[in-house]
């Protein structure tokens, strides 16, 4: 737009379809690849001459992923720890970001400070003092235990971007329930609540699609072949080379990717701007 | 909202009462860790049941400096890096540049652009490990079709393609946060300026130079920081694609760490790679910071 003026060449214009399509395809053919490898026999992924698109799409591998009792057990198992540290990380953070919005005391910068800070930091680091704390309290290897460590370092991000929600409803309103005689708490619940419902939703989701995401974490502290999330089975998976099916596994990948997928149906426009006013002026 | 602090009292205090159910959490959980493990890399911390650590230090680092597997995982963490962050900087540029002019599916591109970077870094690898698959994968089938090869390239278990191959990954998965990143600070660019140009005779490309540019420039000290620290910190993407592997060729230094930590049970060791990785960091984010108080002036 910026530079366009109202007459751009058509060799320009030509040019900058090409530019636009050689993208869609770098972007989108790997999860076409993966989508279309999800519906292939075992046959038609072996053949010598791949075709892009199945012959005979079926959903056999699908029920294949889904019989595999490991896989259920897992996607159980993320479900659990993706909706636990969800509630969590909201219960806790709405009144911090709450604060940071609207107080100006001295527990603003240094939370901001350890937002940055925590962004940015090694996990190594982090995850084994967190390992050693969490041992001794016989919460390693335990959905809780993880719960825990994802609530925590979800929190972060989460105050990022509720913060911004809490600065876009207005004051006044706030203002006219405290003349009325409403205590802090019954404004915040009565009146700020139901206005950051959009930025409560948002937030959850993207706590929800981090915990479903998250590996290092999981990968450290869950050991119990019983207890591992969905993206440590599948990392198995692959571990597993030579005998692995790979159709279930894309099947299942297609799986494990759905939330994501739900996430940005709901909110691609918000969540945009919502990650841009937090990442470019903070 | 400046970010001046006038420790009002009483607005100090509210504050605190809400950050109440937080405090022992982020206390315990995240600021004891983040202080622990930096300090954890002078001492000689092992993995076992009962942790007995000695204070030894800069032993760690002297070890770490004799050793060759740090210095290469050091070396191909910044190669990752720095190819990772330019080369997808440079693309997701061009991309912006393309979104934010009137062209037809906009809106499609724009969507799609933010599902890799929503995606399981685990299922990215399991797909580009199908893709890149050396006798059933679309890409060694493309590159015979086209006879740019007669045999198929095992891309990730090649001593010379692996990282390259995993690089670009990389750049899959961190060009559409960039790209959209860089629309917004697009959006953001004042038009008249370019009105103004247009009078003035400048063509696009001058324009280019002399006013977007400029004009991104936060944005993209912001991005490419910020970028360059994530990358630097990559771990579950690579681990899953090539494990670190053909013969270290891809360990990046989380990798190293990790396996310091959690293989060998060396975690004074893996806290000293961890502590080196943060002077690095210091390094990138000073940029970012210096850039956000210039912008925030």
């Amino acid at each position: 737009m910026s530079r366009q003026r109202l007459g751009t060449a058509p060799a320009t214009r030509a040019a900058q379809y090409v530019a636009v399509v050689c993208y869609l395809i770098f972007l989108g053919f790997p999860l076409l690849w993966l989508i279309s490898t999800s519906l292939k026999s075992p046959q038609e992924f072996a053949s010598i001459d791949p075709s892009f698109l199945p012959k005979h799409p079926d959903f056999s591998n699908f029920t294949d992923a889904l019989e595999e009792q490991g896989l259920v057990r897992s996607m159980l198992n993320s479900l659990q720890v993706s909706v636990a540290s969800t509630v969590l990380v909201l219960i806790v953070s709405l009144p911090v970001a709450y604060a940071l919005a609207r107080f100006r005391s001295r527990l603003r910068p240094i939370t901001n400070g350890w937002i940055l800070v925590s962004q940015v930091f090694p996990v190594i680091l982090i995850v084994i003092p967190l390992f050693m704390i969490l041992r001794p309290l016989h919460l390693t290897n335990t959905i809780p235990g993880v719960v825990i460590v994802y609530t925590v370092w979800s929190m972060p991000f989460a105050l990022w971007m509720l913060q911004g929600y809490v600065a876009a409803v207005p004051r006044e309103l706030e203002e006219a329930a405290s003349v009325d005689g409403a205590s802090r708490v019954r404004t915040i619940v009565s009146i700020v609540m139901p206005l950051l419902r959009p930025g409560l939703i948002a937030t959850a989701m993207f706590t929800f699609i981090s915990a479903w995401n998250e590996f290092f974490f999981a990968l450290v502290l869950l050991q119990d072949p019983q207890l591992k999330t969905l993206p440590l089975v599948l990392a198995r998976f692959v571990g597993a080379e030579g005998q692995v099916q790979f159709g279930p596994l894309a099947a299942a990948s297609v799986l494990a990717t759905v939330p994501s997928l739900v996430f940005f149906a709901f909110l691609q426009r918000r969540l945009t701007s919502g990650l841009l006013s937090g990442a470019v002026k903070g | 909202m400046s970010a001046v602090t006038t420790g009002r009292p009483k607005q100090n205090r509210e504050a605190i009462y809400l950050f109440l159910p937080a405090l022992l959490p982020i206390l315990l959980f995240s600021v004891y860790p983040l202080l622990r493990g930096l300090a954890l890399g002078f001492t000689d911390a092992k993995a076992g049941l009962h942790v007995q650590t000695n204070f030894i230090g800069f032993g760690n680092f002297s070890k770490l400096l004799h050793n060759d597997l740090f210095w290469s995982s050091f070396k191909i963490g910044l190669i990752w890096t720095l190819s990772v962050t330019i080369l997808q900087f440079v693309a997701a540029l061009g991309l912006a540049l393309l979104l934010n002019t009137n062209l037809r599916f906009r809106g499609v591109a724009r969507t799609l652009a933010l599902i890799p970077w929503a995606m399981p870094p685990v299922v990215v690898a399991i797909m580009w490990r199908l893709l890149l698959h050396p006798t059933n994968g679309p890409v060694n089938e493309i590159l015979q079709n086209l006879h740019l090869t007669d045999h198929p390239i095992n891309f990730l278990g090649n001593f010379s393609t692996a990282l390259p191959a995993v690089i670009v990954v990389g750049i899959w998965v961190g060009m559409p946060m960039t790209t959209v990143t860089l629309l917004a600070g697009l959006q953001g660019i004042d038009r008249s300026l370019y009105e103004a140009a247009a009078v003035d005779g400048a063509g696009g490309w001058h324009q280019f130079w002399n006013i977007t540019l400029p004009q991104l420039r936060t944005v993209i000290v912001a991005i490419t920081s910020l970028d360059m620290i994530w990358n630097f910190n990559s771990f579950g993407l690579v681990y899953v694609l090539t494990a670190g592997g053909p013969g270290g060729k891809t360990m990046l230094p989380m990798l190293f760490a990790y396996n310091e930590a959690f293989r060998y049970g060396n975690f004074g060791m893996a806290a000293a790679m961890g502590d080196v990785m943060v002077v690095i960091i210091i390094v990138f984010l000073a940029f970012y910071l210096r850039n956000r108080l210039r912008s925030q002036a």
